[in-house]
């Protein structure tokens, strides 16, 4: 009864979409400001209605109704209560009903939230949010129907796939949805410009908090996914190219890009023609991500089904979508107006030098990407593009961005003083020079350009402290006026340094663990120790122990420092899941400071030796610390009051913008 | 600066990154591609020692020996042709005889394959894509194989 309702709802839901989708643009065209009123409230009603449907499966999972297919599944009645709750996401159909729940969503905040926004362009972009959810409504209802029966229910469940019964599932594809569906307001915007045919600066205003919300998401949702990967896995790899990550890495790329030629366009009105084109990539390149992972082109634990239609429907949105916007983008672009001008050295110019890169690096990951694939359309090799690639592609191309990093935000706007900013962050130079040496002093064997990897962490670090110590002016002031200053700043500058320095802790992180991490492989009996970088680790015993819907065995170790100190003990463990006939590795942590022991274990062998892979990840936990600081950076911007308060009141003064040429 | 020679500045680096970032992929390109081959693709193809390429198909029944110092020996097999892998590591969680296996390697001398990673994850319904198409190709393919473990206990579904 639940599941018909839901299935219902669900198609209620896609009857909306299409209502939102066609009378709102009816409205615009003929001037009926009735027909331009109703976006808002369908909107509110069509999220209401794909709410209903996914509250509709979440009841049948937790409930454990295994009459409906797709939770006897995935689902298990002795999983426990956030295992059920969380494999609602855990396979395909369930993923695209978070999908469209979550695109809704936004448009409902749209509805809710744009009360400042010209109706015109409100009205607009809801239609353009509601073709993209008609597309995948119909999606779901065609080909990945989650409410299906089956005819006599069994007793029992499939239980959830063993890598993703854990915590990550709860926080990674929730977060990551976010991030992408997030970029699809971007999208939505521009589309709405291009259709009404002029776009000025308020433009920017309006869109700049939902783009950098959206980008605080993925930057946890990729964060989060990379530390599952590393704890999950069981060799501690932190990020290993694979395309379903590239996947998420490329709207990434491209929404730092978005975030950045935003500012220009909202401070100097330049750039206009430029940031629609990104932000019409951006979510491009979300839809591609979505391709890539759900269409079954890849196989990887995050390919759930392999189902060709469901490959060449989303291909067909794919294609529908991307190619209509870029069509229009061509067509109506040449009718916005250009922006103001400015000196290559400038602010102008260092947001152009971050977007010149950091859309060039989001191309080599592209074609790193997607290269194999066309590759095997075309002459039906098959080849695979390894992390080889990217470390030769990608990283040179990031080290200038970051070293350009810290002048960016010391520049003026229109003019520029380069000798200035130098002169400014040599107290930077100096503290990266250090660092350079440092590690060149502590740390014996690594590849020889890992120290300046670490260096010009240390610069981006400190270049972004310089940026507030200049701003504040605390050292040239007293410290009562300094600290008055400070409070006085626009919370955008300090999440701007926020979010640079978490860049410079990421960077540091992957040079550290990449250069020095050091790991042991052996297999050993109880008694026996291994030595690994100033610590001995000793396997004291196995033994098993049970759990609800599985069972351990765990090797139980001692870590004593190479002095004989007691540190601690640690857990590896082997979990076997008899429902689904398999085992996972479930790795045993260590945190000293930001460095981390990690243990795993395989099955033991028949004399009683257990194979064990112990490794050493020094500075590891800095990458995720980074990606912290960054959407602290981006919270702390969001909740600047030019963002919030200031928004409406240029836009009404501004009633009628400039008509395009 | 005018505007045109502002714009030229602009389009002038911009083209300038992109010349550096093709030429790395390019370069990059030449050295990072791996193959993927069947056993019976190693036969034909003839490939040589030392060519590092990914060697996929079936964990050949009671092939798989234990060895010391974590050493394992296995044979993959596409139904044709069967080449002999060593590996030394702890095995992927889902490694199993019978059921696919994508191993990434080169030949030595011998003719025996070192292998320095092995994918054989994710799923136990799982079969790496290349795998299967290689399969089907030596006409070894069994519609089971992915959804042998799949199958619902209560009968047909839907």
């Amino acid at each position: 009864m639940i599941a018909e309702l839901g299935h219902y709802a669900l198609m209620l839901a896609f009857g909306l979409a299409l209502i939102q989708g066609i009378m709102p643009v009816v409205g615009t065209r003929s001037g009926d400001a009735v027909l331009i009123s109703m976006a808002a409230p369908v909107a509110l009603a069509q999220f209401a209605f794909v709410a209903m449907a996914f509250l509709a499966l979440a009841f049948c999972y937790v409930t454990s109704d295994f009459s409906v297919l797709n939770v006897y599944e995935n689902s298990n009645s002795q999983m426990p209560f956030i295992y059920r709750l969380t494999s609602i996401w855990g396979n395909h159909e369930g993923s695209m009903m978070l999908w469209v729940s979550i695109l809704t969503f936004f448009g409902a905040l749209v509805a809710v939230f744009g009360t400042n926004l010209p109706a015109v362009l409100k009205a607009n972009a809801l239609a353009v949010q509601a073709w993209i959810a008609a597309a995948f409504h119909l999606f779901i209802l065609i080909t990945s129907n989650p409410f299906v029966r089956i005819p006599e229910a069994p007793f029992e469940g499939r239980d959830l796939n063993p890598i993703l019964q854990d915590p990550g599932l709860a926080f990674h594809p929730p977060m990551l949805y976010l991030g992408y569906v997030g970029f699809s307001i971007a999208f939505s915007f521009a589309i709405a410009a291009l259709l009404e045919g002029r776009i000025d600066a308020a433009w920017a205003r309006w869109v700049r908090p939902w783009v950098l919300g959206a980008w605080m998401c993925l930057t946890l949702g990729i964060a989060g996914g990379s530390y599952w990967a590393y704890y999950e896995l069981g060799w501690g790899g932190f990020w290993f190219w694979d395309p379903v990550e590239n996947a998420s890495l490329m709207p990434w790329l491209a929404g730092t890009a978005l975030l950045h030629s935003a500012v220009v366009m909202e401070k100097r009105g330049a750039l206009k023609v430029w940031t629609i084109l990104l932000a019409i990539l951006t979510f491009s390149l979300s839809l591609i991500g979505t391709f890539l992972v759900r269409s079954g082109v890849l196989t990887s634990v995050h390919a759930f089904a392999t189902d060709p239609a469901r490959g060449i429907f989303i291909l067909g949105i794919l294609v529908v979508f991307i190619g209509g916007a870029l069509t229009l983008y061509a067509w109506r672009a040449p009718l916005l107006k250009q922006g103001g001008l400015f000196a290559p050295i400038s602010r102008e110019g260092a947001l152009v030098f971050n977007n010149l890169f950091l859309t060039t690096a989001c191309a080599t990951v592209f074609v790193g990407t997607l290269y194999p694939l066309a590759l095997e359309a075309l002459t039906g090799d098959k080849i695979s593009v390894g992390p080889p690639f990217f470390d030769l592609t990608f990283g040179p191309l990031f080290i200038p961005l970051m070293v350009a990093m810290p002048f960016g935000p010391m520049l003026g706007w229109k003019r520029g003083d380069l000798l200035g900013a130098a002169q400014r962050l040599l107290a930077a130079a100096v503290l990266a020079a250090l660092a350079i040496a440092g590690a060149f002093a502590l740390e014996q064997g690594g590849p020889v350009l890992a120290p300046f990897g670490i260096g010009i962490g240390v610069f981006v670090m400190a270049g972004a402290v310089v940026d507030i110590v200049e701003r504040t002016m605390i050292l040239r002031l007293a410290l009562p006026v300094a600290l008055h200053r400070a409070v006085g700043l626009p919370r955008s500058a300090w999440g701007t340094a926020l979010a640079h320095f978490g860049i410079g802790v990421t960077m540091i992180g992957i040079v550290g663990v990449t250069a020095w991490g050091s790991e042991r492989i052996a297999e050993i009996k109880p008694g026996d120790s291994l030595e690994i970088a100033r610590y001995r680790v000793t396997l004291d015993g196995v033994f098993d122990r049970d759990g609800p819907n599985y069972q351990d065995t765990v090797g139980r170790f001692t870590v004593h420092r190479a002095n004989g100190e007691l540190v601690g003990n640690m857990e590896p463990t082997r979990r076997a899941f008899p429902d689904r006939n398999t085992s996972v590795t479930e790795a045993a942590l260590m945190t000293r400071g930001v460095s981390q022991l990690y243990v795993s274990i395989g099955d033991p062998n028949r004399d009683g030796s257990l194979p064990v892979r112990l490794y050493f990840k020094p500075e590891v936990l800095m990458i995720w610390l980074g990606a912290g600081f960054m959407f602290a950076g981006g919270a702390l911007s969001l909740s600047d009051r030019r963002l919030r308060v200031g928004a409406p009141r240029p836009a009404r003064a501004k009633a009628m913008p400039q008509p395009a040429e | 600066m005018t505007r045109k020679q502002r714009r030229l500045v602009l389009i002038g680096g911009g083209l300038a990154v992109l010349a550096v970032a093709v030429a790395l992929m390019l370069n990059a390109f030449r050295d990072s591609i791996v193959f993927f081959n069947s056993p019976s693709d190693v036969v034909e193809r003839n490939i040589g020692p030392g060519t590092r390429i990914r060697l996929g198909g079936m964990v050949k029944d009671v092939s798989v020996a234990l060895g010391d110092n974590l050493s394992v020996r296995f044979e993959i097999t596409d139904g044709k042709t069967e080449v002999p892998v060593i590996y030394r590591g702890v095995l992927p969680d889902l490694f199993r005889e019978g059921q696919g296996v994508v191993a990434e390697g080169a030949l030595d001398r011998a003719g025996l394959f070192n292998a320095d990673t092995i994918l054989a994850k994710h799923d136990e319904t799982y079969m790496p894509k290349e795998v299967a198409d290689a399969l089907k190709k030596s006409g070894h393919w069994q519609d089971d194989y992915a959804q042998r473990a799949a199958m619902p206990v209560g009968g047909g579904a839907r």
